[in-house]
């Protein structure tokens, strides 16, 4: 079940470029709201039409701009989970899930499998209105899955639900991916979210994919500046290479060692809990001013200026509640450690 | 009392509302998804007959219709039908009047529509033609109920286009409206003011109507 997706779009100002492939797997799109990932879902499912290029699935073209190919919606094989969830307000929960069944002879019996695999016994008469968020989003997942698409798009799925709700429906739909076993595309702007469900993440800024990779190299490496801001990087300023070894980190008015500084590196980045409080003159010691401290509910994050240095913009600093409790100082020598340090492209 | 021209009244309204519910929504449809400056310029012209004066519409369909008229002429000497001055003529008056009202609440209705659902029904392979009349039209079921109901009400209450189109024959064209001022003028106060309360109580039916309509959650945005 391999997707294969390369075109482009233009709307108005807005480029999209996007050209990914992957097969049996679950790829998150990571990317800020108006990068073009829902757009990108669009064009896969048949929705939006792109300007040129080439979407193939399993061996079968959906679009081609050259071929003259656009097969319609209902054509595609592609189930799109909308953010809303999309039910239709004025059909049963039943009716929802039945509308769409292709093999008519089957369609009780396959209805009846989706309500008791989704966990929806007992609601089968009930309206999309009267039953809660997270099963409305099974209702949508098992109307989808009935008719068993080649791949599954899921565009910002927890979106609508109430955060205390969200990790317990996330395992569900975890579950739920796990059975399906194809290629499914996931769209998410969090980036915890993104890590725990899929196994590849593409990094998406400006309408493009800037880089695509399994998860864990992407969280310890995103490679760009937008790469380390989506997978939670706080500390970014701008660098430049002093020698093999040595980064000056612009924004911070700071010279660093750092382990091997690479050519082209324009930002370097640090995690606020990778900054430590410092054990006697390590490498990388910075004495800093305190600016401000931002109680969090299980730490505190705090804002740091180096001393005697003209920074445009503060060191963040996560640090534990009891720690931080026990040493409140105004000044405080920090460590930035050399191999915490990451060095980005732009 | 003859009962005639209320009979009258009510399959002109009747078989107008059927023609307008149908050809209001098809335009309604398609506008909605329209070009702006297409949308814009047939809009002035759709909606215009709910601004005009009714005899301005009766005069402009008299210019057509007319038996020494374009298309009048043409239906005479073709099927040797008049077009004008039957009770059908009425018709084509409370057509043109009531159109835009159907228009216009039902593309209220339709651009309140949330495109995903059309989307959503795509994706799970439904025909076009069943996300249309089991969605969409559901969907807005509450503006495009309140259109109808009030192009009924209008065509109902037509006078000034079907006098001049249909005339006012007893027992043959007489609608209420033509025949409360048919009686008025000769004066027939007791008949006409009978009349008037026929007609008072068949429009508040109506109101009430769309009232109970409008006050669910409505679709649409009414539009007087």
């Amino acid at each position: 079940m391999a997707l294969s997706v390369d075109i482009e779009k233009k709307l108005g100002n807005f480029h999209l470029k996007v050209k990914f492939e992957v097969e049996n797997e679950v790829l998150a799109i990571l990317g800020a709201s108006g990068c073009g990932k829902s757009m990108t879902l669009k064009c896969i499912a048949g929705i939006e039409r792109p300007d040129k290029g080439r979407i193939i699935l399993d061996g079968v073209t959906l679009f081609d701009s050259e071929k003259k190919i656009d097969l319609p919606p209902q054509k595609r094989k592609v189930g799109y989970l909308f953010q809303q969830y999309a039910l239709f307000p004025n059909m049963t929960v039943e009716q929802n899930i039945a509308c769409g069944v292709r093999e008519k002879e089957r369609k009780a019996e396959a209805v009846a499998e989706m309500l008791h695999l989704m966990e929806l016994e007992g609601l089968e008469k009930k309206r999309p209105h009267q039953i809660s968020g997270g099963q409305q989003q099974r209702v949508a997942l098992a109307r989808i899955l009935i008719n068993a698409p080649e791949v599954l798009l899921l565009d910002e799925p927890f979106s609508a639900l109430d955060t205390h709700l969200r990790f317990h429906l996330e395992r569900k739909v975890q579950e739920i991916l796990g059975r399906f076993g194809k290629t499914v595309l996931l769209v998410s702007h969090d980036r915890d979210e993104a890590f725990r469900l899929s196994d590849s993440i593409a990094v998406m800024e400006q309408g493009r994919v800037e880089t695509v990779g399994r998860k864990k190299e992407i969280f310890a490496d995103p490679k760009t500046r937008s790469g380390a801001l989506l997978t939670g990087y706080k500390n970014i300023s701008r660098a430049k290479i002093v020698d093999d070894t040595h980064v000056y980190a612009v924004d911070w008015d700071l010279t660093l060692t750092v382990p091997r500084a690479t050519v082209g590196v324009e930002y370097m980045g640090i995690r606020m809990h990778d900054i430590r409080i410092a054990k006697g003159m390590e490498e990388n010691t910075v004495i800093c001013k305190v600016i401000r401290e931002i109680e969090e509910p299980f730490s505190y994050t705090v804002l740091l200026a180096p001393a005697g240095k003209k920074a445009a913009m503060p060191l963040g600093v996560q640090l534990d509640k009891s720690l931080w409790e026990s040493i409140r100082e105004e000044e405080i020598a920090v460590c930035l450690p050399p191999e915490a340090l990451l060095l980005l492209k732009a | 009392m003859d009962w005639f021209p209320l009979y009258n009244s009510l399959r002109i309204a009747g078989i107008s509302t059927v023609i307008t519910f149908f050809t209001g929504i098809f335009a309604a449809y398609y506008i909605a998804k329209a070009p702006r400056v297409l949308k814009g310029c047939l809009d002035v012209v759709l909606t215009l007959p709910l601004v005009l004066p009714p005899t301005v519409v009766g005069y402009l369909l008299l210019r057509i219709l007319g038996p020494k008229r374009m298309v009048g002429a043409w239906f005479l000497s073709t099927f040797g039908l008049k077009l004008t001055m039957t009770w059908w003529s009425a018709i084509f008056a409370t057509t043109v009047v009531t159109f835009p009202l159907m228009y216009r609440t039902a593309r209220g209705a339709f651009e309140a529509f949330d495109e995903t659902l059309a989307y959503a029904g795509q994706t799970l392979g439904l025909s076009n033609s069943y996300i249309f009349w089991r969605i969409r039209m559901p969907y807005c079921k509450q503006g495009i109920l309140a259109g109808t109901v009030l192009a009924f009400a209008r065509a109902l209450g037509e006078y000034g286009a079907t006098s001049m189109i249909a005339g006012y024959t007893p027992g043959r064209t007489a609608t209420i409206s033509t025949t409360v001022y048919q009686l008025w003028r000769t004066n027939n106060d007791a008949l006409a003011f009978r009349w008037v309360m026929v007609n008072l109580a068949i429009s508040a039916v109506v109101l009430l109507a769309v009232n109970l309509l409008e006050k669910k959650k409505t679709g649409g945005r009414s539009v007087v």
